[in-house]
């Protein structure tokens, strides 16, 4: 079955748009019948992946496929790359500015917990070229 | 539209005569439930929450709360009053809250269970249970915010109190002690309340978290004012009134709160538009780290119900002096939580914006509304009937209204008609 395709801009340092793709995502599905954990999972993956796409990478693309029992979501960016993706992924690491971290940002829990709350997990990174992800939450 | 709750009574009418079919009330209501068909508005009523935004924005004053009056009480043998704290800041130049309490003896009442004293018992019940509960813990004192959550956030309903309002705590601590000190019978009493808000009508007839009220009818603060006014005279020394500062400032968004006492990680937020964004971010669990959540349809709380008569941010200022003199509270529980003061039935989830059928149904259905929005022009006009293109789309796949309404579309066609015709 062709799943539903929803596309997401997200900008770049604008810190009062970061979570409009999540929240309408979670619009969404709620009215496809879906709540509880699942939606819970995907609001909280995206979430961190749209603030991740705002501080660090100048914006990105989202794209969320919605199949019947699943939902899959890619973000894209051209920013600066991850040079250390393992590390990127230890819990409390974190490379964001002192500015950022003043706004309660940064506090290096974004990807951890991307691939905490999606069942599927996947990240490629190139410094100077851009980082794609993509993450499945099952319905 | 879907799964309309037909048992549900709205005290939010519509007067046709009066509704000229314009889109203000549509593009407002916050949980869309407003239509225009045949050029007049209607309610989806399993949609609708009585926060009141219809009645304050509509330029033709269409939307009306049907609020029975005093008249319609007489026939009970004793008439109790019970106040809204937002009733006290409405009067100019008060001294103590005892004028109020006077003025309504004056209008008919044979006694006086003030709301803003159970909503010290509520208080103090809210301390005593929220360190056992999900945190947030969501206050569930105001009715319309109550059945946004019923609507909209299943996953949220273990975090709301699970105590009844101060409204209907006063109803039923009043009859108790009526019966228990007079040879009053239950059916002799009418407990009446003194409103800011058509939700309390609604919550009176079905009431949120218990199965039936103890509150025999609810009176407008608009209504009774005049009359209230009238009856009002200077007071004498010795006062009546039973309510401390925490118990009245329960009448402005922040109140419930600051009643906490011993917690003071806590958010009170009015507006039903920012209520509806904070619970959104407590469902995202943004907010883990509050004890309290306290939410508010209205703007600036109780004062700002649409059947209050004074500008809630004046009614804010004057509660403030009014306070000034008073103890901090007056009403305390002495033992454990009462039976009285908790839900007896339990908050379900109202599944009224899911598309109709199963899980493959319902992804179908949402497949065919994506596909129809790409075919809409976006403008959100509303001139369809509908709010937005979104819920145009969904109206049309979920069979409720024609898929032609949409009147870009048509002038777009008509135009292509008409060149087809002029071509030579």
């Amino acid at each position: 079955m062709e799943a539903i395709k929803f596309s997401y801009t997200v900008p770049g340092d604008d810190f009062t748009r970061a979570g409009e793709a999540s929240a309408d995502l979670k619009n969404k599905l709620k009215k496809m019948g879906i709540t509880g954990a699942p939606v819970r999972n995907i609001s909280i993956s995206l979430y961190e992946g749209e603030i991740n796409l705002a501080i660090h990478a100048g914006g990105g693309e989202i794209t969320a496929l919605v199949y019947p029992d699943k939902v899959e979501m890619y973000l894209d960016d051209n920013g600066p790359g991850i040079a250390d993706v393992n590390l990127a992924l230890k819990e409390g690491y974190s490379t964001a500015t002192e500015e950022v971290r003043g706004l309660g940002f940064g506090a290096g829990m974004g990807l951890p917990n991307m691939k905490k709350y999606a069942d599927e997990f996947y990240i490629e990174s190139e410094v100077g070229k851009g980082t794609h992800i993509k993450m499945v939450v099952n319905l | 539209m879907d799964n309309t709750n037909k048992k549900l009574t709205h005290s939010v009418t519509l007067d046709s005569d009066k509704c000229k079919g314009c889109i203000n009330c549509i593009k407002r209501c916050p949980t869309e439930a407003i239509r225009v068909k045949n050029g007049k508005a209607y309610i989806l009523e399993g949609r609708c929450i009585d926060c009141g935004v219809c009645i304050k924005i509509c330029p033709h004053h269409a939307k009306k709360a049907v609020c029975p009056t005093l008249d319609d009480y007489r026939h009970f043998k004793h008439l109790v009053a019970l106040p809204a704290p937002a009733l006290y800041p409405q009067f100019n130049n008060l001294e103590s809250i005892e004028q109020v309490l006077q003025g309504l003896r004056g209008v008919g009442f044979d006694s006086i269970f003030e709301v803003a004293r159970a909503a010290e018992l509520v208080s103090d019940a809210t301390r005593k249970l929220i360190d056992q509960m999900p945190k947030p813990v969501i206050s569930s004192a105001c009715p319309a915010a109550v059945r946004l959550i019923k609507v909209k956030f299943p996953q949220l309903i273990d975090h709301v109190l699970p105590l009844v309002s101060p409204m209907e705590l006063a109803a039923r601590l009043a009859k108790a002690e009526l019966i228990a000190t007079t040879d009053l019978k239950e059916e002799d009493i009418g407990c009446i309340f003194i409103s800011p808000c058509p939700a309390k009508i609604t919550a009176v007839e079905n009431p949120v978290g218990s199965k039936k009220s103890a509150v025999d009818g609810v009176v407008a603060i608009k209504d009774i004012y005049p009359a209230l006014l009238q009856s009002m005279k200077n007071p004498d020394l010795d006062t009546s009134e039973t309510c401390g500062r925490i118990g009245m400032y329960w009448a402005a968004s922040g109140g419930e709160c600051e009643g906490l006492i011993t917690h003071d990680c806590y958010l009170a937020c009015d507006g039903i538009e920012e209520v509806l964004s904070v619970l959104n971010d407590i469902e995202d669990g943004k907010f883990d780290h509050l004890d309290f959540v306290e939410l508010n349809a209205c703007n600036g709380g109780c004062v700002g119900g649409v059947l209050t008569v004074e500008n809630p941010y004046i009614a804010r200022s004057k509660m403030k002096r009014l306070r000034k003199y008073m103890p901090v509270t007056r009403n305390r529980l002495e033992n454990s939580i009462p039976q009285e003061m908790l839900w007896d039935k339990h908050l379900e989830y109202v599944p009224v914006f899911e598309m109709k059928g199963n899980r493959m149904e319902k992804f179908k259905a949402y497949a065919e509304i994506e596909e129809m929005l790409a075919t809409l022009p976006g403008l959100d006009c509303g001139s369809c009937g509908s709010p937005t293109c979104r819920s145009y789309a969904e109206d049309v796949v979920g069979g409720h209204t024609p898929p032609d309404k949409c009147v870009v579309r048509m002038q777009e066609k008509m135009e292509k008609i008409l060149a087809t015709l002029l071509k030579p």
